[in-house]
């Protein structure tokens, strides 16, 4: 028979946060913001077709970093969340802080529980009528939930990008100019000392919106919004772009 | 090699369906769930029912309509009641028959298209809507039995094939492809005869809607569990069009304007239809 050796319980969690962390840092970031028109979601993703930002319901979308089947399966578990209750009681019941609180406790219990926690993090947005009632939640790997204001950058080297939008970002800025300012936040990765990357193009950027009215704008409920890729590279390139 | 409930997860992701994830969790939530026992036809008098829908194809998309009234038995139940509702954007949907049950499966369709379209990240196919349904209708064939049957009627743009189209059902669930244009409820065969005079290939959006004002009109005229247009109360029928820019509801102006210039034609001629 092996003899299981003693690990102490902090040694435990801190090896399975090092494991999580080391996973998170490895891909590349996404950026969460909110402003003026509403929230603005913008990911690094080259792929046109596997998402990291997705619709929950009406006000609410997911951002998403780490391991691809991962936070997609908690994707779907939000949405299916959130159509349930919507369905059961109202549409105004479904709630990004009730989505949230859902989703910390199911990471939570994985990474105590499991023999392996997720190696996700995850941004809960919903838009409010003003920008006071902007709701962004962030959800690590272990349960924890924070909820943060004006913006919230997760995955690759987070803290590098965090410095560069500090100086770009405001919230009375429109889509264009917010998403303009993440796009090139992105560039930054690097740190204050790298130079930076060349300029993206929508080839590897997912771009989505949460819109505050949609239904003046577009006669819909539903906020969330892709913006396509030709209105990603015209807004990129042109100072004067609105959306 | 996959261990075995890994692999059969695969087999269960086939269906995103919202209504299937809910009678698994809930099944009291279903439309169906009602239980009404043995008693054979007796709720045909019971609870409210919604008449008359009428649906036809114009140029570059298809239209909807349906009259304001629930009656219960010989009683008005409402002179405000929608029949016709928007299930996405590219489709729209209207019901005939017990309009409890009806409502519920409106609302559980509008969610069903919602939640796969949020799962998969791309809209369901015209004909998979139809198919989901006309799956919906069949769950509610023991009700129908017991006298609360569900009829709809939907219609929507076929984004691949670029046209209009509508389908019809059954109490059983099936499921028909109607051509050019059809109608459902108790003043269908009166609307439906006005839709075979006033209907022509190509109309105008415009000229849609008028005449499927006009075919309401002449349902409401010899069906008494349909309403006309109401010019006391200002209630006119409720009318949505759905075309490669999505559905649309007519607005109230000119669902007025059309119903009361077929109400002066119809004074002035003076004839008794």
């Amino acid at each position: 028979m092996t003899q299981q050796f003693y690990v102490s319980p902090e040694q435990l969690m801190k090896d399975r946060a090092d494991f999580a962390r080391k996973g998170i840092a490895r891909g590349r970031s996404v950026i969460v913001l909110t402003c003026r028109d509403g929230i603005a979601l913008v990911a690094e993703n080259p792929s046109p077709s596997l998402h990291k930002l997705g619709e929950i319901y009406d006000r609410i979308a997911f951002a998403a970093v780490g391991k691809y089947n991962e936070f997609e399966s908690l994707r779907q578990a939000g949405v299916r969340y959130a159509d349930v209750r919507g369905y059961s009681y109202d549409r105004e019941d479904v709630t990004a802080r009730g989505l949230a609180s859902v989703y910390a406790q199911s990471l939570g219990a994985v990474f105590t529980a499991e023999s392996k926690p997720f190696e996700v993090e995850l941004a809960v947005a919903e838009v409010g009528h003003t920008i006071g009632q902007d709701h962004i939640y962030r959800l690590t790997f272990d349960g924890s939930i924070a909820d943060e204001s004006g913006f919230i950058v997760m995955g690759g080297q987070a803290d590098a990008v965090v410095d560069a939008l500090k100086g770009r970002w405001s919230a009375e800025q429109d889509f264009a100019e917010t998403i303009r300012a993440a796009v090139d936040s992105l560039r930054h990765d690097g740190g204050t000392s790298a130079e930076p990357r060349a300029q993206l193009s929508s080839r590897t950027l997912e771009v989505a919106v949460l819109d505050r009215d949609p239904l003046t704008a577009r006669g819909t409920v539903r906020a969330f919004r892709r913006i396509p890729a030709q209105d990603v590279d015209d807004m990129l390139s042109n100072e004067r772009v609105s959306l | 090699m996959l261990p075995e409930d890994a692999a059969s997860a695969i087999g269960r992701a086939a269906s995103t369906s919202f209504s299937d994830y809910i009678a698994a969790q809930n099944p009291a939530a279903l439309p169906s769930a009602r239980n009404a026992a043995n008693h054979a036809g007796a709720g045909v008098d019971l609870a409210p029912h919604a008449t008359t829908i009428v649906s036809l194809t114009y140029a570059g998309g298809v239209l909807m309509a349906g009259d304001r009234r629930a009656t219960m038995g010989n009683i008005i139940a409402s002179r405000h009641i929608e029949k016709v509702f928007p299930a996405d954007t590219f489709s729209v949907l209207g019901i005939a028959g017990s309009a409890g049950i009806a409502l519920d499966i409106t609302r559980l369709f509008q969610v069903e298209l919602e939640h796969y379209e949020k799962i998969e990240g791309m809209r369901m196919s015209l004909d998979g809507k139809a198919n989901r349904l006309a799956a919906m209708i069949r769950a509610n064939l023991p009700l129908a039995l017991q006298g609360l049957a569900v009829v709809p009627l939907f219609a929507g743009f076929d984004t691949t094939r670029r046209v209009g189209r509508l389908f019809s059902y059954d109490v059983t669930g099936g499921r028909y492809e109607e051509q050019e244009h059809h109608s459902v409820g108790s003043g269908s065969v009166f609307a439906r005869g006005a839709l075979k005079k006033l209907w022509k290939p190509n109309l105008g959006e415009d000229a849609a809607v008028k005449v499927a004002v006009e075919s309401l009109y002449d349902a409401a005229d010899d069906d008494s569990a349909t309403g006309g247009p109401d010019v006391v109360r200002q209630l006119w029928p409720v009318v949505y069009t759905v075309n490669s820019a999505g559905a649309r509801r007519i607005p109230e102006r000119s669902l007025a304007e059309a119903a009361e210039e077929i109400i002066a034609s119809r004074s002035v001629s003076g004839r008794e239809a």
